[in-house]
């Protein structure tokens, strides 16, 4: 039944949500992601499912929201600029426990950018991005069969947490072409929230799914509730080490940049340098532990991104104490190479400033 | 005859009642509920001239009213 | 006593005190939209759709289950709503700024594409939750806390007729604008509702209902004022009738 086929990786996370069961896609044109609705235009439909072409961000990340507090696995997929957008509804879905699965094909910014790849919305990822205490679960997918996997645990986790859960990609991932094993799209269990979605209340007391609370009190023990369950997610960290054994420099990099970093550890390697790579799969939660255990073995650390420097914040905070990770980031707006990050390594390997 | 229960806790003393009723026999009390809102009664020297025509009870925005018709024929009662 | 009950509250309104103020007009329309859904026996398969204004609590009366909007993006959440559970009765229930100003994106489109939901519009030219401030259907030379010298056309526009602008748009089946300021327009507000109603049973399109209402304390007045202002000023602006009825031969 899975098939072998050779797709841009919007592709890939389409059919990881089809296959996982989505059934509603709401969503607005926007580059590098535009295969995404397009895919779902012709394939929503034909599973079952429906898909609208909203208005606006603002408009599809709230009939999201609408069609996941009746229970049923939604999503949207935008850049950063429609994720922006879309931070109101976000923090809504957080504070009402409604889950929903929600991409962003990073590109450069900040304002309107480029429509090149970039990794400049780690913050709004991993910080909640909306207003109010509250965390997003964050995939970062660095291949196409990963997108196609990481989508489809994306509407695992969004259920099992009841929370807003993001699929972090760029626009390398989504443009790139490559093989990719897929499965056809499958339907989501009917049971699936049956204690919490609204469906009518025929013999059932009637739901309320809501984030306001003013009564004295309320507010604060939700706030202490969501924090909780964050803490709880701990438990889906993942991550991939390589080389990471013996090694006196550790890089840390995600996604695309992950995987480029990944080639030039590789080639470091075979000429016999001890770097290794970490390279996190959940952003949140952060692989935290992992990075203090390096830590605690005397390594140090290269965190290497997209960006101006924004997952190097948590990669200190990891190893605070015990260790430091130097940043070296490719500037948004231009391509990334596999030769600037292989000489930013060197450079921190020979103690130098990356 | 016809006559209506007036829920003198939740009226708000907004007196649109007052405004509606045909024989006009609403009209503003003297009395505080524990919100503080002086309540609407109706005259209770002028109870029986009730017709059951609900018109209070429609525009209250608080449904305080409630209305029982007492109608010619013998009908039994409902609820 | 042969006597019989002719009024009492329906089952599917909450017998509670609400906030709000003394004569705002909430109180009716959200008691009529109760009584359609039972009425039409929809309250077991309903899903509100709540707003933000004065009411924004509206799931603490109307006992069906609801899920809370962002402000002016309930017919955008209500599309998702019904997309995803299409057999469900889906209606939201939004003020004058949630809709027509912040919202007035998610409405036009919603309508547009005919989505099979219910709008009850309650509009009483103010922001009422916010404290008073001009909204998109305050009337010209009418006093807010941001339009203190009165609504000026060259500066502010003219207010928006949201009944005509829906009854325009190819999606819509039923457009109509009522008030509740008398036993005779509340009727007739409640049949308008019914019927908002039933286009979304008979599967024909959106059903849209605004329902002209008073705010007497950001009118700075009293209820029995507010009340008059509908009639003496309201309706001369915002004409009562229906705009749009598909069965009487609207678009397709």
């Amino acid at each position: 039944m899975s098939e072998r086929i050779f797709i841009k990786g919007n592709e890939a996370i389409a059919h990881g949500a089809l296959a996982a069961g989505c059934r509603c896609y709401f969503g607005y044109p926007i580059t590098p992601q535009n295969e995404i609705p397009e895919f779902m235009a012709k394939h929503m439909p034909a599973a079952g499912g429906a898909f609208v072409q909203a208005e606006s961000e603002l408009a599809a990340i709230n009939m999201v929201l609408g069609a996941c507090a009746t229970g049923t696995r939604s999503m949207t997929s935008s850049s950063g600029l429609g994720i922006s957008l879309m931070q109101e509804s976000i923090s809504y879905m957080a504070g009402s426990e409604i889950p929903a699965v929600f991409v962003n094909m990073m590109r450069g910014g900040p304002g309107l950018g480029d429509i090149n790849t970039a990794q400049g919305d780690y913050y709004q990822a991993t910080r909640g991005g909306g207003h109010g205490d509250y965390r997003t679960l964050t995939l970062a997918p660095s291949t196409g069969q990963e997108a196609y996997d990481l989508t489809r645990l994306a509407f695992e986790l969004a259920f099992k947490y009841r929370n807003p859960t993001l699929v972090l990609g760029d626009a390398i991932l989504g443009q790139m072409k490559e093989p990719v094993t897929v499965d056809p799209p499958a339907p989501q269990a009917p049971d699936e929230a049956a204690d919490w979605r609204l469906n009518g209340c025929d013999g059932r007391p009637r739901r309320v799914h809501k984030s306001i609370y003013l009564a004295e009190g309320e507010l604060a023990a939700l706030n202490i509730r969501l924090q909780e369950k964050f803490r709880s997610m701990d438990a889906e960290v993942r991550y991939e080490a390589l080389h990471t054994e013996d090694a006196e420099l550790v890089a840390v990099a995600f996604g695309s940049i992950g995987r480029i970093v990944k080639t030039a550890v590789r080639k470091l390697r075979a000429k016999g340098h001890k770097v290794g790579l970490l390279r996190p799969i959940t952003l949140y939660p952060f692989p935290e532990q992992a990075l203090r255990d390096l830590a605690y073995s005397g390594k140090r650390f290269l965190t290497l991104e997209h960006n101006m420097g924004q997952m190097v914040d948590d990669v200190r905070l990891a190893v605070r104490g015990l260790a430091d990770s130097d940043f070296f980031g490719a500037l948004p707006g231009n391509m990334p190479f596999p030769d600037e990050f292989e000489a930013a390594i060197l450079r921190a390997l020979q103690g130098g400033h990356a | 005859m016809s006559r209506i229960e007036l829920s003198e806790e939740r009226c708000k003393g907004c007196m649109l009642c007052t405004l509606v009723c045909p024989k006009g026999l609403l009209r503003c009390s003297k009395r505080l509920n524990a919100q503080g809102y002086k309540v609407a009664e109706i005259d209770p020297q002028r109870l029986e001239e009730c017709t059951g025509c609900t018109s209070c009870a429609l525009i209250c925005p608080d449904t305080a009213i409630a209305v029982w018709r007492t109608g010619k024929d013998k009908e039994s009662s409902d609820e | 006593m042969n006597e019989k009950l002719v009024f009492k509250r329906t089952v599917s309104l909450a017998d509670r005190v609400t906030h709000y103020c003394p004569g705002c007009h909430h109180g009716i329309v959200q008691r009529m939209v109760a009584e359609c859904l039972d009425e039409m026996d929809l309250a077991r398969k309903a899903i509100c759709v709540t707003s933000i204004g004065c009411s924004v609590f509206l799931y603490d009366y109307l006992l069906v289950d609801c899920v809370e909007a962002p402000h002016g993006r309930a017919p955008a959440v209500a599309t998702g709503v019904k997309r995803a559970r299409p057999g469900n009765f889906v209606l939201t229930y939004q003020g004058d700024g949630d809709l027509a100003s912040i919202g007035m994106a998610e409405i036009m489109h919603a309508a547009n594409r005919g989505e099979r939901i219910s709008v009850v519009f309650v509009n009483n030219t103010v922001y009422g939750m916010t404290g008073g401030q001009m909204a998109p259907t305050t009337l010209i030379g009418q006093r807010t806390a941001t339009s203190p010298a009165g609504r000026c056309r060259s500066t502010e526009g003219m207010p928006f007729k949201m009944a005509e602008i829906m009854s325009g748009l190819d999606g819509v089946a039923y457009a109509a604008r009522t008030a509740v300021d008398s036993v005779k327009h509340i009727a007739q507000a409640k049949k308008a509702i019914r019927r908002a109603f039933q286009v979304q049973q008979d599967d024909l399109g959106m059903g849209f209902v605004e329902i002209l209402s008073a705010c007497p304390i950001n009118w700075k007045m009293t209820p029995v004022e507010a009340n008059a202002r509908i009639a003496e000023e309201l309706i001369p602006a915002f004409p009562l009738g229906v705009l749009k009825d598909i069965k009487t031969g609207g678009a397709c």
